[in-house]
């Protein structure tokens, strides 16, 4: 599980354009579970994601993975918990343009000094499981928006997290892509990855893979929603 | 340790892609800095390479040289300084030299006419024969066993066999170099033996002993100037050095400007490199790996550039010998010493060019580099 406690993040903290992005947030996000975090733009979620996922430190509060307070790490303990536990799927994907689709799913696995012989099976092998053995060879940027996408998916895998944090993942892709992102975030919660997804595309937040719904707006958390406790419910009312 | 190297691998690899990937502006940061070191390189190995001939070519010099003055030029030393000199004890193979210079008209070339020491067999000449530099070979485009004609100063022509050709590896001595009888000598300039010598030159037995035998010289002979082969060492040095300051004066400009485009193409990330620090370090790299990887991509760029630079300033310098740059370091007459250096590299310049070139590059892309990889990942999430 990640706990928040009262977490507050300000940009440009102590500067005339200073901005509360994050403001006095507590939260608690199950494992295995499929948690969306939603709102307008402005409102904090892929800043509140960057907390979790350790790419920013909080300015105030505290974040714990499971017993393990990691918002006060020190830098490297910091990457390496970032490196060991969250694999990440950016906005439009951030693959590194010139690399292979292969070297792009390599690249996390870099600073863990494994042989490049078995990182590059597994890669390759991660790459077969999302169907793209024939593209493995191809540079980046002349992978499709669908291929792009499940490489992206491919590196944060990588490592083997147990979270697996996205950032508006479906933001320009269209209806069948954004169904074969669903589909994909269903096989990693049944392999028991836990998966936090920042949207405010309602095809995700509506699908019926997502768990919790948490609604931002304006760095405050407004809602928290278990949709699947709700849809149990409905479930036996139905049956009843 | 297998893992460190296998993570260093993985950086060297990454590194050698992000070359490749902006392989424009990279290989024109390599040929600049090619260029740079290799004229630096040029310069020094010349230096280096003409002290060393310099300096072997003197080891046949004689250790003390008397010269007669009047009114403070050389002039002619009297043939009595010759027993005057005999009487200093440990003063050894005390003889009188003679030799001058001459331009010949027909090429417009300054030689060097000098009459071979008595111990000095191997250069022995008899009358009516000569021993010429390869240079004045060249020129004159006379072979072994052909003549040489000279037209003295008072105007009569001197027929002289070619007995021998000097080798070009003493060259930076012997290249304007004629060799002649003493009787052909004095008939060339009009000189009796009454005369006397250009100067005269001594050996000393013991090599400690100079400073004293110069004193007891200065003594017997107060209007001598004495020179030792160690005052000639310096002056060469003195020349090469200036010669050699001149050149690195002249490319200084170069180096000022080669240190603002380093710096300025080296420290300035582009945006596409700032988003690649943010993804990598996102993913899980560390500041030491993005600062490790940068260090590699400044130190092979750098090694590369001085390894090219400095092997083609080794092959323009030893290979080519040093045609762009012979007219300021090696040329002092119309006829230049055309010969092959002996390569001679000095290793604590090298390694001061390496430390000069490399270093600053290096460090020029760390900065930049240093103040992205601390900035904190989330760059890529905004």
């Amino acid at each position: 599980m990640i706990r928040l406690e009262h977490v507050t993040r300000i940009h440009n903290e102590g500067r005339p354009n200073a901005v509360v992005a994050v403001n006095d947030v507590s939260l608690e996000i199950p494992k295995e579970r499929v948690t969306v975090l939603r709102g307008p733009s402005g409102s904090g979620k892929t800043t509140l994601l960057t907390l979790i996922g350790c790419l920013a430190r909080p300015t105030q509060g505290r974040i714990w993975l499971d017993d393990e307070l990691i918002s006060a790490l020190p830098e490297r303990f910091m990457t390496e918990v970032r490196r060991r536990t969250f694999g990440f799927i950016f906005q439009r994907f951030n693959l590194i343009r010139g690399l292979s689709a292969l070297e792009n799913v390599m690249l996390p696995a870099y600073p863990t000094g494994e042989s490049h012989a078995a990182l590059k099976a597994r890669a390759a092998a991660l790459l077969e499981r999302f169907g793209l053995k024939a593209r493995m060879h191809e540079k980046s940027e002349l992978l499709s928006g669908g291929e792009a996408q499940r490489v992206a998916i491919a590196r944060a895998l990588i490592n083997d997290p147990a979270w697996i944090i996205a950032d508006e993942p479906t933001a320009s892709l269209d209806t069948a892509l954004v169904d074969q992102f669903i589909e994909e975030m269903r096989a990693l919660k049944k392999a028991g990855k836990s998966i936090i997804i920042t949207s405010h595309d309602p095809r995700i937040w509506q699908a019926d893979v997502v768990d919790r719904i948490v609604t931002m707006q304006d760095g405050h958390i407004l809602s928290v929603e278990d949709v699947s406790a709700r849809e149990r419910a409905e479930e036996k009312e139905q049956n009843a | 340790m297998r893992r460190w190297l296998s993570r260093q691998a993985h950086l060297i690899d990454f590194t050698l892609g992000a070359l490749l990937r902006r392989k424009g502006r990279n290989l024109m940061m390599l040929a600049v800095y090619t260029l740079i070191i290799f004229m630096l390189a040029s310069v020094t190995f010349l230096g280096s390479a003409l002290r060393f001939e310099a300096k072997a070519a003197l080891n046949y010099a004689p250790e003390v040289t008397v010269q007669n003055l009047i009114m403070g030029r050389h002039a002619l030393s009297p043939p009595d300084w010759v027993k005057k000199l005999s009487r200093i004890r440990g003063a050894r193979n005390i003889h009188g030299r003679l030799w001058g210079y001459f331009y010949d008209q027909a090429v417009g070339a300054n030689y060097t006419l000098m009459v071979p020491p008595p111990r000095a067999r191997d250069l022995a000449v008899n009358l009516g024969e000569v021993i010429i530099g390869h240079a004045i070979a060249d020129l004159r485009k006379v072979r072994q066993g052909g003549y040489l004609f000279l037209l003295s100063p008072s105007g009569k022509l001197f027929k002289l066999k070619v007995i021998r050709i000097l080798p070009e590896d003493s060259a930076l001595l012997s290249a304007d170099l004629v060799l002649i009888s003493e009787t052909d000598y004095r008939a060339f300039f009009n000189l009796t033996p009454e005369d006397g010598y250009t100067d005269i030159a001594l050996t000393v037995r013991n090599s400690n002993e100079i400073p004293t035998v110069v004193n007891k010289i200065t003594r017997i002979l107060p209007t001598a100037r004495v020179i030792t082969r160690e005052d000639i060492l310096r002056t060469y040095e003195n020349v090469f050095s200036w010669r050699e300051g001149i050149v690195l004066a002249m490319l200084a400009t170069a180096l000022v400007a080669f240190a603002i485009f380093a710096f300025d193409k080296a420290s300035g990330l582009s945006a596409e490199e700032r988003r690649e620090i943010g993804i990598l370090k996102a993913v899980g790299w560390e500041t030491s790996d993005v600062i490790a990887m940068k260090l590699w991509e400044g130190g092979l760029i750098s090694a590369f550039a001085f390894i090219f630079g400095a092997a083609a300033a080794y092959a323009h310098v030893f290979l080519f010998d040093a045609s762009l740059l012979a007219p300021v370091l090696k040329g002092w007459a119309v006829l230049y010493p055309d010969f092959s250096l002996t390569p001679v590299v000095d290793r604590l310049q090298l390694i001061t060019l390496a430390f000069i070139t490399i270093i600053p590059f290096t460090i020029a892309t760390l900065v930049p580099v240093w103040k992205a990889a601390i900035t904190d990942p989330d760059i890529v999430m905004r």
